[in-house]
């Protein structure tokens, strides 16, 4: 146990390390710095000295290592660094976000997982048409882009229907009611995509399942055929399911920057899309880390979840 | 094409992209206006006749920019799953073949690029190589990659396993040969799924980011991302242009999924047995038959009684009859073994009893009628259908089947099962459901029940396993127990105990026993009555004593003497030539007599009925043969 | 050990094969294990499931590496051989397994598979294969025509004759037949084991045959081993340890198996049921049940 915790520490912090030093390498080699990009904001021409100064105001002028070393020494200290147009700390700006992302993102998983595990196992159990339908819609879910999918919902749902905002975002503890309302287009739209998937995982394992011989002996011992889908098949078919969860995640990330930018939503995702374009590496930075930190958490999550289901893992 | 055997939607499917592709590629050639001539007077105008999918707000083609715009997303997804393919595959099979260090060092690449914020990654390579596309497809290729590798790795991993590639290598064949011979022909097929499935993730994944305006954008031409961003600004002008453009994405992404999943269902050559048992409906019959009255056994009617027992599986050209015209009886407390070898039908006789049969096959006639304890109803097992048989399996009749390490939830405790299953039986309370599992566990022989009871299914032993299956059968107090083949997965030794235990059990509880087996011996020491199968008829019936004493049918006869128990050592082993016949080509006479060295002509000039035969002085009554020169054969 | 009339073909001393790897500790899967075998001759190694002599078996074609002992064919130490003089061996020691389902490629024609073992070990022209799978062929006691179907064309017993005409192919002195008969019928059975004796009569091939089946070993084995837990118990001539057998536990594997004569498994019932009455755990010499995994 000690070990596997050990190991599990190493890992992640090995992936943070690459993570930003690529993030690191990458953003510096890019065309363009931070320096033009304030500068140009500001007023449309500048000086080559105004941005010699403006560059070794912000840093930049400094080695590749150093600047990485200075952010590994303030991330010792709980700090991520600060914008370079802002001055604002990154942690704050990655706080004030955080909300808005997670609610999109850990929304859309719940939902995701619950109707799709659902849909996956009726259409194993009946199989025929209803299987055939879980399909089809499977298939649409995951052909469909998101972002016309979202395009469509706006127009027919916020726009002509208003059903629902069409965009931006309430901060729960302000108002439930309107957080629920500005989450649900953009929640339904990045589910599609997930439900599919998951749908089809569901279906896939519940079907190698039921053909296992132990299906059948419990049917022999008398067992309804709900108790035998619903507790012992849906049991063991959640172990691959949920190995799959993980990988979703991490997709779902992706996708998330998307709707964010669709919908307004004041999301990390959103945030990383402006920094990027104007080489702010320490938000740029910031945002990845936060990324990655979501990543190996939903892993180890996963795989204690792995853990907890499969009787045979538990025990080796 | 018709040699990849494509279903018809998967022909659709390549029809559709080949035609896109063509339609992309030849762009300069063959699209009717340039994509960017602008005709303000037509700007988001409709479909018409020579504007067939419209226009956009600048009154430029629709169609026409879809072409052009096809090209760029081609490019894209080709440059995507060279990498794609590439790295996956190589380093997949590296990976699976090699193993050891090699093994591992790539797995933890993989899993880092999996753990790898994509977005993130290609938002930033974008900015590096600006409007450069093949470079963010190219990282969109890597970063997927490992998705691709672990089915690589695990094709490979389980082919080298095969036992024919264990074969090769011991032919001497070196590492690369086999690789050729045996592996990449095994990983075509797995790799053309997985890349489908990554295009179209790759053609989703681009023309996102040429929506969101970060690659192609509008200026330097035409792209499917780009135009519904054209169309997401027009979209309370008109809602038309919508269609189009996100349609053709539609499509092309639906069409390259079938495509992947239509490569995935193609079936595999080795017939491999299906196990999917699945309850079905028994056929009903057109007319109901008279049901005729159950032979009397030792004076009493019988517990199981079974008469004309026909049934028919699926098979590619339509159903086949697996097993006919089957007649036997079970008395309450005896123990009567099906004996016959492989495809002779006998598990299919024993699962009918419970309705599960593997899926698709039915009982298309005759009756296995069963008496309960009390004698008071009798029902008949082959006309029951699926929520009637809930009210038999395991509360009259329960089943123990041959692999033991299968047969139970590999994912709840034995206590917990054992629980359920009594429960279901007969209401009570958890506690008095406890005692009772301990109880349960200590009838079968378990040393320590309530250790067993905590225990998961694998950390049972082969026998032990057995006994919790035994156990689980018996929760409900059946009056019949079904035993298919309980001891052939286990060792001499403990196969002796569990017969041993069955036999016990057999005693104590006044139970019958339908013993199905191939193994003479299995037979000799547990059973009391013997039913010989062969080619899904019953050849011959009688007291276990009789039959191997005095053997009538020459196909028992021949089996006899072919058993290495009773063969005399030193000379060859007695043989039985040819082979068993296949159900479809079941003739109405003996099915034994091409193999027969006593064989007439009289044998299949028609159906051989079952008949008693006389029996000996001291043989017991109730010997039936299915042979027309059973009593000749006798005085010889 | 009986009077040695020439050197063994193939010999093991003190053989102990162990799966465990850096810090992981695995009982041996075969321990302090020696055997001969002389040319001509059936071995028959007989043991339960953990027996440890599917793994002798897997020493001697090379696919198991020794951690102790040695392993000499016709007097040379083959304990350690790797990559090419293991390719080389392969001349002399082939093996037939258990499954004539997964022996055979399904995908590929049985001439494709027929001819790996030439085309490892020889050059021949495309006509001189031909003749050789069809000699190989008839030496089975199957049709020419065989060779261009599939697997899945063929039962059982048929798949289990082109796997021994596989092992034929380079003439080897030494066959491994890993419970060549135990996946298949009784009928069939006996024909297989027929044909492994006519062919060793004729080609003077010598079998290390593998089977948990104590009767068929009567049939087919010269002298036999009897393993448990990775070592060997008793061996001697056949008759020998089957009629009188030194060994507790060689008694019990003979008398746990049943004849088929109900008469005569009832009295064998009488005399080792003694301890078999209905307690629980019954207490017996025989190997107990253990929980597996420990």
């Amino acid at each position: 146990m000690v070990r596997a915790t050990v190991r599990w520490l190493a890992s992640s912090a090995a992936l943070l390390v690459v993570v930003t030093a690529l993030t690191f390498v990458l953003t510096s080699i890019a065309p363009g710095d931070a320096a033009t990009a304030i500068l140009s904001s500001q007023s449309g021409s500048y000086t080559p000295e105004q941005v010699e100064r403006m560059r070794h105001l912000l840093g930049e002028d400094q080695p590749l290592w150093a600047r990485y070393g200075a952010w590994l020494a303030d991330l010792a200290r709980g700090s991520l660094g600060t914008d370079l147009f802002s001055g604002q700390p990154v942690t704050e700006i990655i706080a004030a976000r955080l909300l808005p992302s997670m609610s999109l993102v850990v929304g859309t998983v719940l939902v995701a997982t619950l109707v799709g595990t659902w849909l996956g196992a009726v259409s194993a159990r009946r199989g025929g048409f209803v299987g055939r339908l879980v399909d089809v819609v499977s298939l649409l879910g995951f052909a469909v882009p998101s972002f016309w999918l979202a395009l469509v919902l706006i127009e027919l749902f916020a726009v002509r229907w208003r059903l629902f905002p069409p965009g931006g975002y309430v901060d729960p503890r302000d108002d439930l009611g309107g957080w629920l309302a500005t989450m649900t287009l953009p929640v339904v739209t990045l589910s599609a995509g997930a439900i599919a998937f998951i749908a089809k995982q569901t279906r896939d394992a519940m079907s190698d399942v039921l053909a296992q011989e132990y299906i059948t002996m419990l049917r022999a011992r008398g067992l309804s055929e709900r108790s035998i889908v619903y507790k012992h098949a849906l049991r063991n078919a959640a172990i691959p399911v949920v190995t799959m969860l993980g990988l979703t995640l991490v997709s779902l990330l992706s996708g998330a920057v998307v709707i964010e930018g669709i919908f307004f939503i004041p999301g990390l995702g959103e945030r990383a899309v402006v920094a990027t374009g104007d080489h702010n590496l320490p938000v740029i930075t910031g945002i990845a880390f936060c990324f990655t930190l979501v990543v190996v958490t939903t892993n180890l999550i996963v795989d204690l979840a792995y853990r907890a289901l499969n009787p045979r893992v538990r025990h080796s | 094409m018709k040699r990849l055997g494509l279903s018809p939607t998967g022909l659709v499917a390549a029809g559709f992209l080949l035609v896109v592709l063509l339609a992309s590629l030849g762009a300069p050639l063959l699209a009717p206006y340039d994509p960017e001539q602008q005709d303000l007077t037509a700007a988001l105008a409709g479909p018409s006749a020579e504007h067939w999918l419209g226009t956009d707000r600048l009154g430029r083609d629709v169609l026409s920019r879809l072409m052009y715009g096809g090209h760029v997303t081609f490019i894209a997804v080709a440059e995507a799953v060279a990498v794609y393919v590439v790295l996956g595959a190589g380093l997949g099979i590296l990976a699976g073949y090699l193993g050891g260090w090699v093994d591992r060092l790539i797995n933890g690449i993989s899993d880092l690029l999996l753990a790898l914020p994509g977005i993130i990654i290609l938002l930033m390579v974008l900015a590096v190589f600006p409007n450069n596309g093949a470079a963010t497809m190219a990282a969109l290729g890597a970063m997927t990659s490992p998705v691709l590798l672990r089915v690589t790795r695990g094709v490979t991993l389980a082919v080298r396993e095969e036992l024919y590639v264990r074969a090769a290598r011991l032919s001497g064949l070196t590492a690369g040969r086999i690789m050729v011979r045996h592996i990449l022909p095994r990983l075509a097929g797995p790799i053309t799924v997985q890349v489908f499935l990554f295009a179209a993730t790759a053609v989703l994944v681009q023309s996102s980011l040429s929506f969101l305006g970060l690659a192609t954008p509008e200026t330097v031409g035409p792209s499917w991302g780009n135009m519904v961003a054209h169309a997401a600004a027009v979209t309370s002008q008109d809602l038309w242009l919508a269609v189009p453009t996100g349609g053709i994405l539609v499509l092309t992404v639906l069409a390259l999924g079938l495509l992947g999943d239509a490569a995935r269902a193609r079936p595999a050559r080795r017939a491999a047995p299906t196990r999917a048992y699945r309850p079905v409906v028994p056929a009903v019959t057109s007319s109901p038959p008279a049901v005729p009255g159950p032979a009397t056994v030792n004076g009493a009617a019988p517990l199981l009684s079974v008469r004309g027992l026909t049934i028919a599986v699926p098979g590619p050209d339509g159903p086949v009859t697996v097993v006919r015209d089957v007649d036997f009886d079970v008395a309450a407390g005896e123990c009567v073994g099906l004996i016959g070898e492989s495809g002779s039908g006998k598990t299919m006789i024993a699962r009918s009893l419970l309705g599960l049969l593997p899926a698709g096959g039915a009982v298309t006639a005759g009756h296995a009628l069963f008496r309960d304890r009390s004698g008071s109803t009798t029902v008949d097992l082959a006309r029951l259908g699926e929520r009637e048989f809930a009210a038999i399996r395991g509360r009259r009749i329960g089943l123990v089947s041959q692999e033991p390490s299968s047969s139970l939830d590999p994912s709840f405790r034995v206590g917990s099962q054992l629980a359920e299953v009594i429960r279901r039986h007969e209401p009570m309370s958890r506690r008095q459901a406890r005692a009772r599992v301990l109880e349960l566990l200590a009838t079968v022989r378990l040393a320590d029940p309530e250790r067993v009871a905590r225990q998961y299914p694998h950390e049972l032993s082969g026998g032990m396993a057995q006994r919790v299956s035994i156990a689980l059968a018996l929760a409900g107090n059946p009056a019949l127990l079904v035993a298919d083949e309980p001891t052939t997965a286990l060792d001499v030794t403990v196969q002796a105990e569990i017969l041993d235990l069955l036999r016990d059990l057999q005693a104590r509880l006044g139970m019958a026993v339908l013993l199905v087996t191939h193994d003479w011996g299995v037979l000799a020491d547990l059973g009391e009555r013997a039913v010989v199968v062969y080619a899904g008829q019953v050849v011959e019936q009688a007291s276990v004593d009789d039959i191997y004493r005095d053997p009538r049918h020459p196909y028992t006869r021949r089996l006899l003497e072919a058993n290495p128990h009773r063969a005399p050592v030193g000379q060859g082993l007695p043989t039985i030539g040819g082979v068993v016949p296949s159900p479809t080509v079941w003739w109405p006479g003996c099915r034994f007599e091409p193999r027969c060295p006593d064989a007439t002509p009289r044998c299949v000039a028609g159906p051989v009925p079952l008949e008693p035969v006389g029996g000996e002085v001291g043989g017991s009554a109730n010997r039936l043969v299915r042979c027309v020169r059973a009593e000749e054969l006798v005085r010889r | 050990m009986i009077p040695e009339r020439s050197t063994p073909l193939l010999s093991l001393r003190n053989v102990t094969v162990n799966y465990g790897r850096g810090r992981r500790r695995l009982p041996d899967a075969v321990q302090d294990v020696s055997l001969d075998l002389t040319a001509g001759e059936t071995l028959a190694l007989v043991g339960e499931s953990g027996s440890g002599k599917s793994t002798v078996g897997n020493v001697v074609l090379g696919l198991v590496p020794v951690r102790a002992g040695t392993v000499t064919f016709a007097g040379e130490d083959i304990t350690h051989a790797t990559g090419r003089r293991r390719r080389e061996l392969t001349r002399h020691i082939q093996p037939i397994f258990q499954d004539p389902y997964g022996s055979l490629n399904p995908v590929r024609t049985i001439r494709q598979t027929l001819v790996e073992p030439l085309l490892a070990h020889e050059r021949l022209t495309a006509a001189e294969q031909r003749e050789r799978v069809a000699l190989a062929l008839s030496r089975v006691g199957l049709e020419p025509d065989a060779a261009d179907r599939y697997p899945a064309q063929f039962s059982g017993g048929q798949r289990q004759r082109i796997a021994i005409a596989r092992a034929l192919m380079v003439s080897p002195r030494l066959i491994v037949c890993d419970e060549p008969t135990s996946a298949l019928d009784l009928s069939v059975q006996a024909q297989v084991l027929n044909l492994l004796r006519q062919l060793q009569r004729e080609l003077r091939v010598s079998y290390l045959f593998i089977t948990h089946d104590l009767a068929i070993v009567r049939h087919v084995a010269d002298r036999v081993a009897v393993l448990r837990r990775g070592r060997i118990v008793e061996t001697g001539p056949t008759e020998q340890v089957y009629e009188n057998p030194r060994e507790a536990y060689t008694w019990a594997l003979i008398a746990a198996a049943p004849v088929p004569d109900p008469e005569q498994q009832r009295r064998r019932r009488l005399l080792t049921g003694a301890a078999q009455s209905g307690s629980p755990g019954p207490a017996r010499p025989a190997p107990a049940e253990s929980t597996s995994g420990r």
